[in-house]
């Protein structure tokens, strides 16, 4: 442990820092007139940085750093790297997409990289003053990113929005966060965890997980805690919505993964099925909001609601089968969902003139290519077989099943059933003749630049990859699941317990 | 040739998946994606017939098998391999594929990559469907064949095909929640999606009896709507209604029925017996249901679609009435009536093309002026009317008798009626169609018979009808042998990889040969 600096431990975290503030003060350095994109590549060359610090810290033992503050562990690279690609695809997106003449541009990159750094440091914490902090750092860019377009309405309206509710929510954290260190006497993680079993003040480590859990379940917007993501995700930017529907929510459940399962797994009784009913309200209520959605990122706003339930259905399952299952299902919903919002931002454009469901009939007529992308990201939200989606749900589901929690599992999938309603109405739309006589569909197929062109391969290659080979990023879910320190509870995975072959 | 053998099935999944590929990246020129699609879908069919040529009669259990693992947790493998049971309908499956870009041809005239790499997509799809023996492939390619079908029904529907697009893909996907469910569930006590291993498992009894109830049954529904199986076929008449006449042909009847064949029965003989009694009262009653609901309809793809409810409850009734007769004429049904729809399908498809009209009252004494297609299509409503000598009586035949005396006289007697219903239906429609008075509306408009490319579809699909019709010793072997396989002549005990189970009606296997 001694023979990693501590400074190694932070290296992605740094990058993205240094990164962040270049951008931001050659932006205020730079004259008023001249143009900002260039720092849009800085930004992204920094993100790659922090992409390849991030699979460089594979090389490094697991260990902690900075006094046992900040950790790396196979856990923590899974996050890095999943929330650094999303940072990349969401920056090549606001390249190509950000209007020319729209103000403080530079900020706008610099936020995003700050928020990536908040994101970061989130899913590497083990220490819960740090996770706060962590917190904090991601959810202030996201709060002014959300309220970017200041000449609408509605930026403004989803910025307090997000940001008094999310206030709210980081209070409910901090004050568990309090609760827990007036039981055990500690912040540090593993000491909490090593404490809580014997703690005689059980009734403020209950309380202390339940504070701590609604926190996190807003950031992740699961219900009963999502009435922000509608309108969040409406009146903010499109290329926002894609880093802010993925990228915090990964971190999030990072931190809800450490908290149940490297905290208080002995508390497993307790929020077990808490989760359960979370999950289930999650999944039912998101399906049936988005059936009625005309607005398309409304729809998906709920879809990413009804997502967090399908995940969360992950939690059902014993130890590391449960972790892992989680890791892949986040990894895949990141793939899809900052895929589908690249598409949307191309089809509505910035100032969003083709909002609804209707708009996109005719799509794959004006553009083939967006059309064939947008069908092939709502085939894999669905969870058809040989994307993504179906193997996340695949995982989520057979850890609860394996968990014992069959019923769980079948909510999920007769979920997954209705869901398809509204995807597909989308999808059909893209594929239907529009009819001419509507003007406002006669607009001129939508333009699709290097940046853009690069994200959206990025996301449509990552889909595909997680559905036809999921191989690798398994493997990878599951030594993160390991390395988080799965609870004694640990069965072996019925994978192993009889190899198909040996009774043929 | 043992390369040859070990590679053809994944050749057959992979080449149309290679040529949609290919119809994607090609300019869209005149007619360059149709010739593309139509060269991968022959030099599929060609692939498909090395199957039959090399397949070893009286060699149990898979073959051309391949086993390889594909991911390893959960162990899922990429097992394909094919029996007596799926070796005919991977070859119809080939069949079809070119019949139907011939029969899109023309009809097809926008965006024609969309249709043709879709189109190959599905053929991946349901080949996938009959070759898989990996239970986690499988429901892959089951979900997969809901895709480019939903998508091109919306795309092409005449009318209001996003509706019937959301109905047929609803109706199919949701059973399949339920099915993944039962299909986790059994991984999760097992370990294992092997077919084999599964279903030795699941002889030896491992498993409690009330959850394998509703294991079996959710198998069952989401099989039977696919069938479909009545009162579960709401979405068949929309959609036949409004999908492009190359997927409307293979939409319905083989994937749910070869699927009850091999993952309900083959898996859960037990449950599959206990819900025969149900299943066959259900067959009969959609058999009667569809006949008559085809005996009034007014538009012709819809008579089509009740009429295809009833032959596939017929079909339903052989594979439940457990007996070996009626398990073979079961399937020996479903290629026939895969050659049949798709012959029909491609007729009325011409008529559609001509007269943009799918009433019937719309049509009359079209005889005189379209004589070819007027031969053709007495040919093909003879053929699923059941005529002797053509090949659906071989299969009717063999279900009928054998519920009549494997099941029971009175849904035998019962079902028999539907078939009589059925040569009503179909006789009206051909003399509504091309004889009585001609119609105002089609005889001021331009007649043209069919031409040579239907014509190159239509008379090997006749052809085919005549030999499986006088001919049937050539298809039955292999199917026989799927149903009964060889080891249960020489011995009384049942050997655990078979597909039916205890306790069988004695019918012999000569009843067959006839």
């Amino acid at each position: 442990m001694n023979s990693v600096p501590d400074i190694f431990r932070i290296l992605p975290e740094l990058v993205l820092t240094l990164t962040g503030v270049l951008v931001m003060l050659t932006d205020s350095t730079l004259p008023p007139a001249w143009p900002r994109r260039t720092l849009g590549w800085v930004a992204a060359l920094g993100t790659t940085f922090a992409f390849l610090a991030s699979l460089w810290q594979f090389s490094l033992p697991q260990g902690t750093g900075f006094y046992g503050t900040v950790e790396t562990s196979a856990f923590t690279i899974f996050f890095h790297v999943l929330i650094c690609g999303i940072v990349l695809v969401a920056l090549l997106l606001s390249l190509d997409t950000l209007p020319e003449d729209s103000h403080h541009q530079g900020e706008f990159y610099a936020l995003i990289v700050f928020g990536a750094v908040g994101m970061c440091l989130l899913t590497g914490a083990v220490e819960l003053l740090v996770v706060f902090i962590a917190l904090e750092i991601s959810s202030i860019s996201t709060y002014i990113l959300a309220g970017y377009r200041k000449e609408t309405g509605r930026g403004p309206e989803a910025a307090i929005k997000y940001f008094l509710l999310g206030s709210f929510a980081t209070a409910f954290l901090l004050y568990g966060v309090a609760l827990i260190f007036g039981a055990t006497g500690t912040t540090q993680i593993y000491e909490i965890a090593r404490l809580a079993v014997s703690a005689q003040n059980h009734s403020f480590i209950l309380a202390g997980l339940a504070l701590m859990l609604v926190g996190i379940l807003f950031k992740v917007s699961a219900a009963p805690f999502h009435v922000w993501t509608p309108d969040v995700y409406e009146g903010a930017p499109s290329p926002v919505v894609a880093l802010l529907s993925t990228a915090p929510k990964a971190a999030a459940f990072a931190l809800l993964l450490r908290v149940v399962y490297e905290m208080f797994p002995s508390l497993h009784g307790l929020w077990s099925p808490l989760l359960w009913i979370v999950a289930v309200l999650s999944m039912t209520v998101g399906n049936l909001a988005a059936l009625r959605q005309q607005n398309v990122k409304r729809m998906l706003a709920y879809s990413s609601i009804a997502h967090a339930g399908y995940l969360l259905a992950a939690f059902a399952g014993l130890g590391s089968s449960g972790i892992a299952a989680a890791c892949f299902y986040t990894a895949a919903y990141a793939a899809m969902n900052v895929g589908i919002f690249a598409v949307v931002t191309l089809v509505s454009g910035y100032n969003e003139k083709l909002p609804l469901v209707e708009d996109y009939r005719g799509l794959i007529y004006r553009a083939p290519v967006l059309g064939s992308v947008l069908i092939f990201f709502l085939v894999s939200l669905i969870g058809i077989p040989f994307t993504g989606g179906f193997f996340g749900k695949f995982y989520s589901f057979s850890a609860a099943i394996g968990g014992g929690a069959v019923w769980l599992a079948i909510i999920g999938l007769l979920n997954s059933g209705l869901a398809a309603t509204y995807y597909l109405r989308l999808a059909l739309a893209a594929a239907q003749r529009a009819e001419d006589k509507k003007a406002k569909t006669a607009v001129s197929a939508p333009q699709v630049g290097v940046a853009v062109a690069a994200a959206l391969m990025f996301a449509v290659g990552a889909t595909l990859v997680l559905g036809i080979v999921p191989g690798e990023v398994l493997r990878a879910a599951e030594a993160a699941a390991h390395s988080l320190q799965a609870p004694p509870a640990q069965t072996g995975s019925p994978a192993n317990a009889k190899d198909p072959q040996s009774l043929r | 040739m043992t390369a040859m053998n070990d590679s053809i099935l994944t050749l057959i999944l992979l080449l149309p998946l290679a040529g949609a590929v290919l119809v994607a990246l090609a300019p869209d020129r005149a007619k360059l994606p149709n010739w593309i699609a139509l060269a991968t879908a022959l030099a599929t069919f060609g692939l498909t017939l090395h199957l039959p040529a090399h397949f070893i009669l009286g060699q149990g259990g898979f073959q051309f098998e391949v086993n390889r693992p594909w991911i390893e947790n959960p162990a899922i493998f990429y097992h394909v391999g094919v029996d007596g049971l799926s070796l005919w309908l991977v070859v119809l499956t080939g069949l079809l594929a070119p019949i139907g870009v011939i029969a899109s041809w023309n009809a097809i005239q926008s965006r024609r990559k969309v249709f043709y790499s879709l189109f190959l997509v599905q053929q991946t799809a349901m080949v996938g469907v009959f070759i898989s023996l990996d239970l986690m492939l499988y429901y892959g390619f089951w979900e997969l064949s809901l895709v480019p079908m939903a998508i091109l029904i919306a795309m092409y529907g005449r009318k209001d095909g996003r509706k019937a697009a959301i109905k047929f893909f609803l109706f199919t996907f949701i059973p399949s929640a339920p099915l993944l469910v039962a299909i986790l569930w059994l991984y999760a006590q097992t370990g294992s999606f092997d077919f084999a291993t599964l279903r030795i498992l699941i002889a030896h009894g491992n498993f409690p009896a009330g959850p394998m109830l509703w294991i079996a049954f959710a198998f069952l529904l989401a099989f039977a709507v696919k069938v479909p199986v009545f009162p579960l076929h709401g979405w068949l008449a929309d959609t036949f209604t409004e999908a492009p006449v190359a997927l409307a042909m293979v939409v319905a009847g083989k994937l749910g029925l070869y699927s009850m064949l091999r993952f309900h029965i083959g898996l859960f003989p037990a449950q599959a017996r206990a819900a025969a009694p149900y299943l066959i009262a259900l067959a009969v009653v959609g058999i009667l249901y569809g006949a008559c609901l085809a005996l009034v309809q007014r538009d012709f793809w819809r008579l089509l679609a009740f009429a295809a409810l009833s032959h596939l409850s017929l079909i339903t009734l052989g594979i439940y009435g457990f007996t070996f007769t009626g398990t073979a004429g079961a399937v020996y049904q479903i290629l026939n009536h895969g050659v049949v729809d798709a012959a029909l399908f491609v007729l009325l498809g011409a008529l559609y093309d001509r007269y943009a009209a799918s009433e019937i009252a719309a049509y009359g004494g079209l005889a005189s002026k379209l004589p070819q297609t007027a031969t053709l299509f007495v040919i093909g409503s003879l053929a699923m009317i059941g005529l002797p000598m053509l090949g659906s009586f071989v299969g009717e035949f063999l279900i009928l008798s054998s519920t009549f005396t494997g099941v029971s006289k009175g849904w035998a007697i019962a079902a028999s009626m539907g078939v009589i219903l059925g040569a009503a239906y179909m006789l009206w429609l051909v003399q509504r169609l091309f004889y009585g008075p001609e119609n105002a509306q089609t005889a001021s408009a331009p007649a043209a018979d069919l031409d040579g490319r239907e014509l190159a579809t239509l008379w090997p699909l006749a052809v085919l009808m005549l030999v499986m019709g006088v001919a049937p010793s050539l298809w039955l072997p292999p199917i026989e042998q799927g149903v009964r396989p060889p080891q249960l002549k020489q011995s009384a005990v049942l050997p655990e990889n078979l597909l039916l189970l205890p306790s069988m009606p004695n019918s012999s296997p000569g009843e067959v040969q006839r």
